[in-house]
C-alpha cells in the first residue's frame, strides 16, 4: 500500500511543476538568445499574446461564461473562473479608476515564481510578463493594456497587474501578432 | 497546479518561436531541435529534483527508507512510463519493449503534443520540433535518477510515436 500512496503524491506534486518549471526553461533560454532584458520582456509579451488568442477559445469552451456586458464582469470572469481554471488561483481585484476602465489584479502568490529567484545582472527582467501578453490576447476584441505594477520578485510583497480598458474592436477579424 | 491546456499552448508556442527567429536549412534546423531538447531535458531534470525532494521529506517523516529506491535499470524505465508519463502527459506509456542490453522502445499511440496536429501522414516532416522537447524531458528526468542516456524519437503515423532510450554506460 504505501508504494502505491508514494506514487500517487508524486504524481500530483510533479504535475503543478510541469508548467513552472517549462516557463522557466524559456525564460533562461530567451534570456540567453536576447542581448537585453527589454528584448526578453517583449518577446514574453508577444509569445503570451499568441497563447492568449487560442487559450479564450479553450476557456469559452469549457467554461459556461456568457458575454461580459461592461469591464467589471470582464474583471470577475478573468479573476475567480480563469484564473482558477489555468493557475488554480483566485486574484483579488481592487482600485477601480473612477471611469471603471481600470483596475488592478492582485496576486498573493504567483506560481509561475515558485523557486525563482532574479540574478542581479537582469533587474529589468519582467519573468512573468507572459501573462501580459495571454490577458491582451485573450481579451483581443477590445485593445487592453496589462502591465505589472509590483511583482514579488522584485521585492514586494505582492504581484500586482494593472489592466486598462482602451477600446473596443469592431470588425470580427482577430489582429493577430505573428 | 497549471492546467494542462497551458502547457500545450505554451509548448507550441515555444516551438514556433524557436522556429520563427531561425533561418531555413539543415543546420538551423539542427540547432533549434537542440534548443527545445536542451530546454526539455532542464524541466525533466526539475521534476525529478522535485520529487526527490518530496520523497525525502516523506521518508524522514515517516521514518521509512528505500521506499524511493528502484531495484534496477528496468525499475526506472516503468517508473517513467507509468508516473512520469502520466504526471507530464496524463496518461501512461502503451508499450515498453527493451533488448535488455540497455535499449528501450516507449511507445506512445496517442501522443498528446501529437494529437492535434493530424491523424495520419499529413505534417509528418514536422513531428520531430514537437518531439524534441518531450526526448529531453526523459533524458532530463533519467540524468538526476542517475541515468545517462541519448533519447530519440520517430513517428510513421500521427498521434502514435516511439521514443527511443540508449542508456549510456559510463
Amino acid at each position: 500500500m504505501s508504494r502505491q500512496a508514494n506514487r500517487g503524491t508524486e504524481s500530483k506534486k510533479m504535475s503543478s511543476e510541469l508548467f513552472t518549471l517549462t516557463y522557466g526553461a524559456l525564460v533562461t533560454q530567451l534570456c540567453k538568445d536576447y542581448e537585453n532584458d527589454e528584448d526578453v520582456n517583449k518577446q514574453l509579451d508577444k509569445m503570451g499574446f499568441n497563447i492568449g488568442v487560442r487559450l479564450i477559445e479553450d476557456f469559452l469552451a469549457r467554461s459556461n461564461v456568457g458575454r461580459c456586458h461592461d469591464f467589471r464582469e470582464t474583471a470577475d470572469v478573468i479573476a475567480k473562473v480563469a484564473f482558477k481554471m489555468y493557475l488554480g488561483i483566485t486574484p483579488s481585484i481592487t482600485n477601480w479608476s473612477p471611469a471603471g476602465d481600470e483596475f488592478s489584479l492582485i496576486l498573493e502568490n504567483n506560481p509561475l515564481v515558485d523557486f525563482v529567484e532574479l540574478p542581479d545582472n537582469h533587474s529589468s527582467l519582467i519573468y512573468s510578463n507572459l501573462l501580459c501578453g495571454v490577458l491582451r490576447g485573450a481579451l483581443e476584441m477590445m485593445a487592453v493594456e496589462a502591465k505589472f505594477v509590483q511583482d514579488t520578485l522584485k521585492g514586494d510583497g505582492v504581484t500586482e497587474i494593472r489592466m486598462r480598458f482602451i477600446r473596443r474592436i469592431e470588425d470580427n477579424l482577430p489582429a493577430g501578432e505573428e | 497546479m497549471a492546467d494542462e491546456a497551458l502547457f500545450l499552448l505554451l509548448h507550441n508556442e515555444m516551438v514556433s518561436g524557436v522556429y520563427k527567429s531561425a533561418e531555413q536549412g539543415e543546420v538551423e534546423n539542427g540547432r533549434c531541435i537542440t534548443k527545445l531538447e536542451n530546454m526539455g531535458f532542464r524541466v525533466g531534470q526539475g521534476l525529478i529534483e522535485r520529487r526527490n525532494t518530496v520523497l525525502l521529506l516523506v521518508d524522514l517523516f515517516r521514518f521509512t527508507k528505500d521506499t524511493a529506491r528502484f531495484k534496477d535499470e528496468l525499475d526506472i524505465m516503468k517508473f517513467i512510463c507509468k508516473d512520469f508519463w502520466t504526471t507530464v502527459f496524463k496518461k501512461q506509456i502503451d508499450n515498453l519493449r527493451t533488448n535488455h542490453q540497455g535499449i528501450y522502445v516507449l511507445q506512445d499511440n496517442k501522443f498528446r503534443l501529437l494529437t492535434q496536429m493530424s491523424a495520419g501522414k499529413q505534417y509528418l516532416e514536422h513531428a520531430s520540433k514537437y518531439l524534441a522537447f518531450t526526448c529531453g524531458l526523459i533524458r532530463g528526468g533519467l540524468s538526476n535518477l542517475g541515468i545517462k542516456s541519448i533519447v530519440t524519437a520517430e513517428v510513421s503515423s500521427m498521434p502514435a510515436c516511439k521514443f527511443q532510450v540508449m542508456i549510456q554506460k559510463l
